[in-house]
Protein backbone atom coordinates (compact mmCIF):
# COMPACT_ATOMS: atom_id res chain seq x y z
CA UNK A 1 0.00 0.00 0.00
CA UNK A 2 2.79 2.43 0.97
CA UNK A 3 6.02 2.14 -0.95
CA UNK A 4 8.97 4.34 -0.13
CA UNK A 5 11.59 3.72 -2.77
CA UNK A 6 15.19 4.98 -2.56
CA UNK A 7 14.07 8.20 -0.92
CA UNK A 8 16.51 10.93 0.06
CA UNK A 9 15.65 14.25 1.61
CA UNK A 10 17.48 17.11 3.25
CA UNK A 11 16.99 20.22 5.31
CA UNK A 12 18.63 22.90 3.21
CA UNK A 13 22.04 21.45 2.49
CA UNK A 14 22.05 19.09 5.44
CA UNK A 15 21.06 15.61 4.29
CA UNK A 16 18.53 14.02 6.63
CA UNK A 17 17.83 10.65 5.04
CA UNK A 18 19.31 8.83 2.09
CA UNK A 19 18.21 5.91 -0.01
CA UNK A 20 15.39 4.83 2.29
CA UNK A 21 13.19 1.92 1.19
CA UNK A 22 10.12 1.03 3.21
CA UNK A 23 6.98 -0.98 2.49
CA UNK A 24 3.78 -1.04 4.50
CA UNK A 25 1.04 -3.44 3.41
CA UNK A 26 -2.71 -3.12 3.89
CA UNK A 27 -3.57 -3.52 7.58
CA UNK A 28 0.04 -4.14 8.57
CA UNK A 29 1.83 -2.70 11.61
CA UNK A 30 5.38 -1.67 10.78
CA UNK A 31 7.99 -0.10 13.04
CA UNK A 32 10.64 2.46 12.24
CA UNK A 33 13.25 2.19 14.94
CA UNK A 34 16.50 3.85 15.79
CA UNK A 35 18.21 6.37 18.01
CA UNK A 36 17.59 10.09 18.21
CA UNK A 37 18.58 11.76 14.94
CA UNK A 38 18.62 8.54 12.93
CA UNK A 39 16.18 10.04 10.43
CA UNK A 40 12.94 8.45 11.62
CA UNK A 41 10.90 11.64 11.80
CA UNK A 42 12.42 12.90 8.56
CA UNK A 43 11.29 9.72 6.83
CA UNK A 44 7.76 10.31 8.08
CA UNK A 45 7.88 13.94 7.00
CA UNK A 46 9.00 12.86 3.55
CA UNK A 47 6.07 10.46 3.33
CA UNK A 48 3.48 13.07 4.28
CA UNK A 49 5.01 15.76 2.09
CA UNK A 50 6.28 18.06 4.83
CA UNK A 51 9.78 17.92 3.35
CA UNK A 52 10.61 17.60 -0.31
CA UNK A 53 12.32 14.52 -1.67
CA UNK A 54 15.67 15.06 -3.32
CA UNK A 55 15.61 11.56 -4.79
CA UNK A 56 13.41 8.49 -4.93
CA UNK A 57 9.65 8.20 -4.83
CA UNK A 58 6.74 7.63 -2.46
CA UNK A 59 3.63 5.89 -3.71
CA UNK A 60 0.48 5.26 -1.70
CA UNK A 61 -2.25 2.99 -3.01
CA UNK A 62 -0.51 3.07 -6.38
CA UNK A 63 -0.45 6.88 -6.56
CA UNK A 64 2.89 8.65 -6.76
CA UNK A 65 2.85 11.58 -4.34
CA UNK A 66 5.51 13.52 -6.22
CA UNK A 67 4.78 17.24 -6.15
CA UNK A 68 1.70 16.84 -3.95
CA UNK A 69 1.35 19.26 -1.02
CA UNK A 70 0.77 17.65 2.40
CA UNK A 71 -2.96 18.40 2.39
CA UNK A 72 -3.37 16.44 -0.86
CA UNK A 73 -1.36 13.50 0.45
CA UNK A 74 -3.65 13.47 3.51
CA UNK A 75 -6.58 13.03 1.14
CA UNK A 76 -5.11 9.73 -0.06
CA UNK A 77 -5.79 8.26 3.38
CA UNK A 78 -2.65 8.92 5.38
CA UNK A 79 -3.01 10.34 8.89
CA UNK A 80 0.29 11.56 10.30
CA UNK A 81 0.25 12.09 14.07
CA UNK A 82 3.34 14.25 14.50
CA UNK A 83 6.02 14.06 17.15
CA UNK A 84 5.29 15.96 20.34
CA UNK A 85 1.52 15.55 19.88
CA UNK A 86 0.97 19.06 18.54
CA UNK A 87 -2.70 19.35 19.29
CA UNK A 88 -4.28 22.71 18.49
CA UNK A 89 -3.90 24.12 22.01
CA UNK A 90 -6.60 26.78 21.86
CA UNK A 91 -9.19 24.59 20.24
CA UNK A 92 -11.35 22.39 22.44
CA UNK A 93 -10.92 18.63 22.40
CA UNK A 94 -14.09 18.37 20.37
CA UNK A 95 -12.90 20.99 17.86
CA UNK A 96 -9.55 19.23 17.52
CA UNK A 97 -11.37 16.03 16.64
CA UNK A 98 -13.77 17.80 14.28
CA UNK A 99 -10.85 19.37 12.43
CA UNK A 100 -9.50 15.84 11.97
CA UNK A 101 -12.57 15.17 9.85
CA UNK A 102 -12.25 18.37 7.82
CA UNK A 103 -12.03 16.68 4.41
CA UNK A 104 -15.36 15.90 2.69
CA UNK A 105 -15.04 12.09 2.89
CA UNK A 106 -14.27 11.91 6.61
CA UNK A 107 -16.72 14.75 7.29
CA UNK A 108 -19.63 12.67 6.00
CA UNK A 109 -18.75 10.06 8.66
CA UNK A 110 -17.88 12.56 11.38
CA UNK A 111 -20.39 11.40 13.99
CA UNK A 112 -19.51 7.75 13.54
CA UNK A 113 -15.80 8.53 13.80
CA UNK A 114 -16.40 10.60 16.93
CA UNK A 115 -18.25 7.70 18.50
CA UNK A 116 -15.38 5.40 17.62
CA UNK A 117 -12.75 7.75 19.08
CA UNK A 118 -14.82 8.17 22.26
CA UNK A 119 -15.10 4.40 22.55
CA UNK A 120 -11.34 4.00 22.30
CA UNK A 121 -10.57 7.03 24.50
CA UNK A 122 -13.52 7.44 26.89
CA UNK A 123 -11.76 10.27 28.73
CA UNK A 124 -12.00 12.45 25.61
CA UNK A 125 -15.79 12.16 25.64
CA UNK A 126 -15.82 13.62 29.13
CA UNK A 127 -13.35 16.39 28.26
CA UNK A 128 -14.90 17.48 24.95
CA UNK A 129 -15.19 21.14 25.92
CA UNK A 130 -11.76 21.47 27.50
CA UNK A 131 -9.06 23.40 25.62
CA UNK A 132 -6.63 20.78 24.34
CA UNK A 133 -3.62 22.83 25.45
CA UNK A 134 -4.68 22.54 29.09
CA UNK A 135 -4.65 18.73 29.16
CA UNK A 136 -1.90 16.46 30.43
CA UNK A 137 0.68 15.05 28.00
CA UNK A 138 -0.97 11.64 27.89
CA UNK A 139 -4.39 13.11 27.27
CA UNK A 140 -3.01 15.35 24.53
CA UNK A 141 -1.54 12.24 22.92
CA UNK A 142 -5.02 10.70 22.94
CA UNK A 143 -6.39 13.85 21.28
CA UNK A 144 -3.65 13.70 18.65
CA UNK A 145 -4.24 10.01 17.90
CA UNK A 146 -8.00 10.50 17.99
CA UNK A 147 -7.69 13.45 15.61
CA UNK A 148 -5.73 11.20 13.26
CA UNK A 149 -8.43 8.52 13.43
CA UNK A 150 -11.09 11.08 12.51
CA UNK A 151 -9.53 11.09 9.04
CA UNK A 152 -10.52 7.42 8.72
CA UNK A 153 -7.04 6.71 7.43
CA UNK A 154 -5.88 3.58 5.65
CA UNK A 155 -2.49 4.26 7.21
CA UNK A 156 -1.95 5.81 10.62
CA UNK A 157 1.55 7.22 11.08
CA UNK A 158 2.57 7.66 14.71
CA UNK A 159 5.73 9.57 15.57
CA UNK A 160 7.00 8.76 19.08
CA UNK A 161 3.57 8.40 20.69
CA UNK A 162 5.11 7.48 24.07
CA UNK A 163 7.55 10.40 24.19
CA UNK A 164 7.38 12.24 27.49
CA UNK A 165 4.61 10.08 28.91
CA UNK A 166 4.66 8.37 32.28
CA UNK A 167 5.21 4.60 32.06
CA UNK A 168 1.56 4.00 32.91
CA UNK A 169 0.39 6.42 30.22
CA UNK A 170 2.85 4.94 27.72
CA UNK A 171 1.48 1.45 28.42
CA UNK A 172 -2.05 2.70 27.90
CA UNK A 173 -1.06 4.42 24.65
CA UNK A 174 0.54 1.25 23.28
CA UNK A 175 -2.55 -0.71 24.29
CA UNK A 176 -4.74 1.71 22.35
CA UNK A 177 -2.47 1.59 19.31
CA UNK A 178 -2.74 -2.20 19.38
CA UNK A 179 -6.51 -1.90 19.57
CA UNK A 180 -6.57 0.47 16.57
CA UNK A 181 -4.36 -1.88 14.58
CA UNK A 182 -6.47 -4.96 15.31
CA UNK A 183 -9.51 -3.08 14.05
CA UNK A 184 -7.88 -3.01 10.61
CA UNK A 185 -5.91 0.23 10.29
CA UNK A 186 -2.35 -0.09 9.00
CA UNK A 187 0.19 1.52 11.29
CA UNK A 188 3.65 2.94 10.75
CA UNK A 189 5.15 3.48 14.18
CA UNK A 190 8.27 5.44 15.03
CA UNK A 191 9.61 4.67 18.49
CA UNK A 192 12.73 5.08 20.55
CA UNK A 193 11.37 2.53 22.97
CA UNK A 194 12.46 -0.35 20.76
CA UNK A 195 11.52 -3.23 23.03
CA UNK A 196 7.96 -1.94 23.44
CA UNK A 197 7.63 -1.19 19.74
CA UNK A 198 8.70 -4.71 18.78
CA UNK A 199 5.85 -6.19 20.82
CA UNK A 200 3.39 -4.14 18.80
CA UNK A 201 4.53 -4.33 15.18
CA UNK A 202 4.75 -7.22 12.73
CA UNK A 203 7.93 -6.00 11.06
CA UNK A 204 10.37 -3.17 11.55
CA UNK A 205 13.13 -1.18 9.90
CA UNK A 206 16.15 0.01 11.86
CA UNK A 207 17.56 3.40 10.89
CA UNK A 208 20.99 4.77 11.61
CA UNK A 209 22.60 7.91 10.18
CA UNK A 210 19.67 8.48 7.84
CA UNK A 211 19.81 5.01 6.30
CA UNK A 212 18.00 1.72 6.77
CA UNK A 213 20.62 -0.59 8.21
CA UNK A 214 18.42 -3.57 8.95
CA UNK A 215 14.91 -4.86 8.57
CA UNK A 216 13.01 -7.96 9.48
CA UNK A 217 10.18 -9.42 11.51
CA UNK A 218 9.82 -8.35 15.11
CA UNK A 219 11.04 -11.72 16.32
CA UNK A 220 14.12 -11.65 14.10
CA UNK A 221 15.03 -8.18 15.25
CA UNK A 222 14.38 -8.93 18.92
CA UNK A 223 16.82 -11.84 18.65
CA UNK A 224 19.40 -9.96 16.62
CA UNK A 225 22.62 -9.42 18.57
CA UNK A 226 23.28 -5.97 17.11
CA UNK A 227 19.75 -4.78 17.90
CA UNK A 228 19.99 -6.24 21.38
CA UNK A 229 23.28 -4.47 22.02
CA UNK A 230 22.38 -1.11 20.48
CA UNK A 231 18.73 -0.68 21.39
CA UNK A 232 17.57 -3.25 23.86
CA UNK A 233 20.39 -2.96 26.35
CA UNK A 234 20.89 -6.69 26.53
CA UNK B 1 -19.44 66.69 35.43
CA UNK B 2 -21.24 63.36 35.44
CA UNK B 3 -23.00 64.31 32.22
CA UNK B 4 -19.70 65.23 30.58
CA UNK B 5 -18.19 61.91 31.58
CA UNK B 6 -21.21 60.01 30.33
CA UNK B 7 -21.13 61.92 27.06
CA UNK B 8 -17.40 61.23 26.59
CA UNK B 9 -17.88 57.55 27.42
CA UNK B 10 -20.62 57.16 24.85
CA UNK B 11 -18.73 59.03 22.12
CA UNK B 12 -15.63 56.97 22.82
CA UNK B 13 -17.46 53.68 22.83
CA UNK B 14 -19.15 54.47 19.50
CA UNK B 15 -15.93 55.40 17.68
CA UNK B 16 -14.25 52.43 19.39
CA UNK B 17 -16.60 50.19 17.41
CA UNK B 18 -15.07 51.50 14.20
CA UNK B 19 -11.54 51.04 15.54
CA UNK B 20 -12.55 47.48 16.32
CA UNK B 21 -13.44 46.67 12.71
CA UNK B 22 -9.99 47.83 11.61
CA UNK B 23 -8.03 46.18 14.39
CA UNK B 24 -9.91 42.87 14.14
CA UNK B 25 -8.81 42.73 10.50
CA UNK B 26 -5.20 43.44 11.38
CA UNK B 27 -5.17 40.85 14.15
CA UNK B 28 -6.91 38.26 11.96
CA UNK B 29 -4.30 38.61 9.21
CA UNK B 30 -1.49 38.57 11.74
CA UNK B 31 -2.91 35.59 13.62
CA UNK B 32 -3.56 33.43 10.58
CA UNK B 33 -1.10 34.54 7.89
CA UNK B 34 1.55 35.94 10.31
CA UNK B 35 1.90 39.13 8.29
CA UNK B 36 1.43 42.69 9.54
CA UNK B 37 -0.77 44.55 7.09
CA UNK B 38 0.32 48.18 7.15
CA UNK B 39 -2.14 48.94 4.37
CA UNK B 40 -5.23 48.17 6.45
CA UNK B 41 -5.87 51.90 7.00
CA UNK B 42 -5.82 52.51 3.26
CA UNK B 43 -8.44 49.80 2.87
CA UNK B 44 -10.64 51.85 5.21
CA UNK B 45 -9.95 54.79 2.92
CA UNK B 46 -10.93 52.68 -0.10
CA UNK B 47 -14.17 51.74 1.66
CA UNK B 48 -14.86 55.42 2.36
CA UNK B 49 -14.33 56.47 -1.25
CA UNK B 50 -16.44 53.56 -2.47
CA UNK B 51 -19.34 54.74 -0.35
CA UNK B 52 -18.63 58.39 -1.18
CA UNK B 53 -18.94 57.79 -4.90
CA UNK B 54 -21.88 55.44 -4.49
CA UNK B 55 -23.63 58.27 -2.63
CA UNK B 56 -22.67 61.19 -4.88
CA UNK B 57 -22.88 59.46 -8.26
CA UNK B 58 -25.56 56.86 -7.70
CA UNK B 59 -27.42 58.23 -4.71
CA UNK B 60 -26.86 55.08 -2.67
CA UNK B 61 -26.87 55.46 1.12
CA UNK B 62 -23.56 54.41 2.77
CA UNK B 63 -25.38 51.80 4.83
CA UNK B 64 -26.49 50.21 1.58
CA UNK B 65 -23.17 50.64 -0.23
CA UNK B 66 -21.68 48.61 2.61
CA UNK B 67 -23.03 45.72 0.57
CA UNK B 68 -20.81 46.86 -2.29
CA UNK B 69 -17.65 47.85 -0.43
CA UNK B 70 -17.49 44.68 1.67
CA UNK B 71 -17.66 42.09 -1.13
CA UNK B 72 -15.46 44.25 -3.38
CA UNK B 73 -12.76 44.48 -0.74
CA UNK B 74 -13.15 40.80 0.13
CA UNK B 75 -12.18 40.05 -3.46
CA UNK B 76 -9.33 42.57 -3.28
CA UNK B 77 -8.14 40.77 -0.14
CA UNK B 78 -8.24 37.34 -1.77
CA UNK B 79 -6.24 38.72 -4.71
CA UNK B 80 -3.81 40.54 -2.39
CA UNK B 81 -3.09 37.28 -0.58
CA UNK B 82 -2.95 35.14 -3.68
CA UNK B 83 -0.85 37.36 -5.92
CA UNK B 84 1.31 39.30 -3.46
CA UNK B 85 1.47 38.19 0.17
CA UNK B 86 1.67 34.47 -0.68
CA UNK B 87 4.85 35.12 -2.63
CA UNK B 88 6.70 36.71 0.28
CA UNK B 89 5.51 34.39 3.05
CA UNK B 90 8.67 32.31 3.10
CA UNK B 91 11.03 35.27 2.75
CA UNK B 92 10.89 36.47 6.35
CA UNK B 93 9.70 39.64 8.04
CA UNK B 94 11.41 42.35 6.01
CA UNK B 95 9.99 41.59 2.56
CA UNK B 96 6.55 41.22 4.15
CA UNK B 97 6.83 44.59 5.89
CA UNK B 98 8.08 46.24 2.71
CA UNK B 99 5.24 44.73 0.71
CA UNK B 100 2.36 45.90 2.86
CA UNK B 101 4.02 49.22 3.70
CA UNK B 102 4.62 49.87 0.01
CA UNK B 103 1.01 49.01 -0.67
CA UNK B 104 -0.03 51.56 1.93
CA UNK B 105 2.08 54.29 0.30
CA UNK B 106 0.90 53.31 -3.15
CA UNK B 107 -2.79 53.42 -2.25
CA UNK B 108 -2.44 56.77 -0.48
CA UNK B 109 -0.67 58.31 -3.44
CA UNK B 110 -3.02 56.85 -6.01
CA UNK B 111 -5.88 58.34 -4.00
CA UNK B 112 -4.07 61.69 -3.90
CA UNK B 113 -3.62 61.56 -7.65
CA UNK B 114 -7.21 60.58 -8.40
CA UNK B 115 -9.14 62.45 -5.72
CA UNK B 116 -6.78 65.30 -4.63
CA UNK B 117 -6.26 66.01 -0.95
CA UNK B 118 -9.78 67.42 -0.54
CA UNK B 119 -11.91 66.44 2.42
CA UNK B 120 -15.07 64.90 1.05
CA UNK B 121 -18.20 64.47 3.08
CA UNK B 122 -21.68 63.28 2.31
CA UNK B 123 -24.90 64.28 3.88
CA UNK B 124 -27.38 61.58 4.81
CA UNK B 125 -30.83 61.99 6.29
CA UNK B 126 -29.45 60.83 9.64
CA UNK B 127 -26.09 62.64 9.54
CA UNK B 128 -27.19 65.43 11.87
CA UNK B 129 -29.84 63.68 13.93
CA UNK B 130 -29.29 62.65 17.50
CA UNK B 131 -31.13 60.82 20.21
CA UNK B 132 -31.36 62.66 23.51
CA UNK B 133 -31.35 60.68 26.72
CA UNK B 134 -31.71 63.32 29.37
CA UNK B 135 -28.80 65.71 28.91
CA UNK B 136 -26.75 63.16 26.97
CA UNK B 137 -27.07 63.00 23.21
CA UNK B 138 -26.17 60.14 20.89
CA UNK B 139 -25.47 60.84 17.22
CA UNK B 140 -27.60 58.48 15.15
CA UNK B 141 -24.99 57.94 12.43
CA UNK B 142 -22.41 56.91 15.03
CA UNK B 143 -24.90 54.70 16.82
CA UNK B 144 -25.73 52.90 13.59
CA UNK B 145 -22.03 52.55 12.76
CA UNK B 146 -21.37 51.10 16.20
CA UNK B 147 -24.31 48.71 15.96
CA UNK B 148 -23.30 47.40 12.54
CA UNK B 149 -19.65 47.14 13.65
CA UNK B 150 -20.64 45.02 16.65
CA UNK B 151 -22.92 42.89 14.47
CA UNK B 152 -20.13 42.23 11.95
CA UNK B 153 -17.68 41.42 14.76
CA UNK B 154 -20.19 38.99 16.22
CA UNK B 155 -20.71 37.38 12.81
CA UNK B 156 -16.95 36.90 12.44
CA UNK B 157 -16.83 35.35 15.90
CA UNK B 158 -19.64 32.95 15.01
CA UNK B 159 -17.88 32.11 11.74
CA UNK B 160 -14.62 31.31 13.55
CA UNK B 161 -16.36 29.25 16.25
CA UNK B 162 -18.99 27.28 14.39
CA UNK B 163 -18.03 26.72 10.76
CA UNK B 164 -15.50 24.17 9.55
CA UNK B 165 -13.65 26.82 7.58
CA UNK B 166 -13.56 29.05 10.67
CA UNK B 167 -12.20 26.23 12.82
CA UNK B 168 -9.69 25.41 10.09
CA UNK B 169 -8.62 29.06 10.18
CA UNK B 170 -8.03 28.93 13.93
CA UNK B 171 -6.22 25.61 13.59
CA UNK B 172 -4.02 27.04 10.83
CA UNK B 173 -3.21 30.06 13.00
CA UNK B 174 -2.16 27.82 15.88
CA UNK B 175 -0.14 25.29 13.90
CA UNK B 176 0.02 25.69 10.11
CA UNK B 177 2.06 22.57 9.51
CA UNK B 178 -0.17 20.20 11.45
CA UNK B 179 -3.28 21.78 9.95
CA UNK B 180 -1.99 20.69 6.54
CA UNK B 181 -1.81 17.14 7.89
CA UNK B 182 -5.57 17.46 8.53
CA UNK B 183 -6.09 18.14 4.82
CA UNK B 184 -6.44 21.91 5.25
CA UNK B 185 -5.18 23.93 2.30
CA UNK B 186 -3.37 26.92 3.82
CA UNK B 187 -3.62 28.97 0.60
CA UNK B 188 -7.42 28.81 0.79
CA UNK B 189 -7.60 29.58 4.50
CA UNK B 190 -5.14 32.48 4.21
CA UNK B 191 -6.98 34.00 1.24
CA UNK B 192 -10.30 33.88 3.08
CA UNK B 193 -8.72 35.39 6.20
CA UNK B 194 -7.24 38.33 4.29
CA UNK B 195 -10.48 38.73 2.34
CA UNK B 196 -12.53 38.90 5.54
CA UNK B 197 -10.07 41.32 7.13
CA UNK B 198 -10.27 43.69 4.18
CA UNK B 199 -14.05 43.38 4.02
CA UNK B 200 -14.24 44.48 7.68
CA UNK B 201 -11.95 47.46 7.00
CA UNK B 202 -14.10 48.35 4.00
CA UNK B 203 -17.18 48.17 6.21
CA UNK B 204 -15.48 50.53 8.64
CA UNK B 205 -14.97 52.98 5.77
CA UNK B 206 -18.58 52.83 4.65
CA UNK B 207 -19.88 53.20 8.20
CA UNK B 208 -17.65 56.25 8.80
CA UNK B 209 -18.79 58.09 5.70
CA UNK B 210 -22.00 59.67 7.13
CA UNK B 211 -20.05 61.47 9.88
CA UNK B 212 -16.36 61.45 8.93
CA UNK B 213 -14.62 63.06 5.94
CA UNK B 214 -12.83 60.96 3.33
CA UNK B 215 -9.34 62.06 2.29
CA UNK B 216 -6.32 60.15 0.99
CA UNK B 217 -4.44 60.09 4.32
CA UNK B 218 -7.43 59.16 6.47
CA UNK B 219 -6.13 55.61 6.88
CA UNK B 220 -3.29 56.78 9.13
CA UNK B 221 -5.72 57.73 11.88
CA UNK B 222 -7.15 54.26 11.94
CA UNK B 223 -4.06 52.14 11.38
CA UNK B 224 -2.33 53.75 14.34
CA UNK B 225 -5.27 52.96 16.61
CA UNK B 226 -5.54 49.48 15.13
CA UNK B 227 -1.91 48.62 15.85
CA UNK B 228 -2.19 49.77 19.44
CA UNK B 229 -5.43 47.81 19.85
CA UNK B 230 -3.92 44.69 18.32
CA UNK B 231 -0.96 44.74 20.70
CA UNK B 232 -3.06 45.78 23.68
CA UNK B 233 -5.57 43.01 22.98
CA UNK B 234 -2.78 40.43 22.43
CA UNK B 235 -1.55 39.70 18.91
CA UNK B 236 -3.85 37.42 16.95
CA UNK B 237 -6.69 37.58 19.49
CA UNK B 238 -9.89 38.75 17.78
CA UNK B 239 -11.92 39.24 20.97
CA UNK B 240 -8.94 40.98 22.54
CA UNK B 241 -8.68 43.43 19.65
CA UNK B 242 -12.39 44.19 19.95
CA UNK B 243 -12.27 44.93 23.67
CA UNK B 244 -9.00 46.88 23.39
CA UNK B 245 -10.48 49.00 20.58
CA UNK B 246 -13.50 49.92 22.67
CA UNK B 247 -11.23 50.78 25.61
CA UNK B 248 -9.08 52.96 23.39
CA UNK B 249 -12.07 54.78 21.94
CA UNK B 250 -13.19 55.58 25.48
CA UNK B 251 -9.67 56.58 26.61
CA UNK B 252 -9.24 58.84 23.61
CA UNK B 253 -12.60 60.47 24.16
CA UNK B 254 -11.97 61.04 27.88
CA UNK B 255 -8.56 62.49 26.98
CA UNK B 256 -10.09 64.93 24.52
CA UNK B 257 -12.68 65.93 27.09
CA UNK B 258 -10.49 66.32 30.15
CA UNK B 259 -6.90 66.81 28.97
CA UNK B 260 -7.30 68.79 25.79
CA UNK B 261 -8.66 68.59 22.28
CA UNK B 262 -5.31 67.41 20.90
CA UNK B 263 -4.50 65.11 23.79
CA UNK B 264 -6.79 62.16 23.16
CA UNK B 265 -3.94 60.04 21.86
CA UNK B 266 -1.77 60.87 24.85
CA UNK B 267 -4.25 59.19 27.15
CA UNK B 268 -4.49 56.22 24.78
CA UNK B 269 -0.73 55.77 24.74
CA UNK B 270 -0.33 56.19 28.48
CA UNK B 271 -2.94 53.48 28.95
CA UNK B 272 -1.12 51.37 26.36
CA UNK B 273 2.30 51.73 28.00
CA UNK B 274 1.00 51.08 31.50
CA UNK B 275 -0.79 47.96 30.29
CA UNK B 276 2.32 46.68 28.55
CA UNK B 277 4.43 47.22 31.66
CA UNK B 278 1.97 45.17 33.70
CA UNK B 279 1.08 42.65 31.00
CA UNK B 280 3.76 42.50 28.29
CA UNK B 281 1.72 40.07 26.20
CA UNK B 282 -1.32 42.33 26.14
CA UNK B 283 -4.52 42.05 28.12
CA UNK B 284 -5.32 38.53 27.00
CA UNK B 285 -1.83 37.07 26.72
CA UNK B 286 -1.49 33.90 28.72
CA UNK B 287 1.82 32.42 29.74
CA UNK B 288 1.80 29.88 26.98
CA UNK B 289 3.12 32.03 24.14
Amino acid sequence: MLSVTNVSASYGRVPAISDICIEVGEGEAVGLLGANGAGKSSTLRAISGLIKLTAGSVTFGGINTKGMPPYKITELGIAHVPEGRQVFPELTVRENLEIGAYLPGPKAQRQRSLDRVFTIFPVLAKRQKQLAGTMSGGEQQMVAVGRGLMLMPRLLILDEPSLGLSPVMADLTFEKIHEIHTSGTAILLVEQNVSRALTLVDRAYVLEGGRVIMNGSSIELANNKQVQASYLGI
Amino acid sequence: MLVTVAQALINGLLIGGIYALVSIGVTLIFGVVKVVNFAQGEIVMAGMYTSYFCATLLGIDPLVSLLISMPALFIVGVCLQHFLIRRVLKLGDMPQIFLTFALSLLLTNVALLLFKADYRTIQTSYSDTAIHIGPVYIAVAKLIAFGVAMLLSALLWVFLRTTDLGKAMRASAQNPEVSMLMGINPDLVFAVAVGLALALAGAAGSLLMPFYPAYPMVGQVFILMAFVAVVLGTLGNVTGALIASLMMGVAESLGIQFVGADSGLIVVFVMFLVTLIIRPNGLFGGKRR
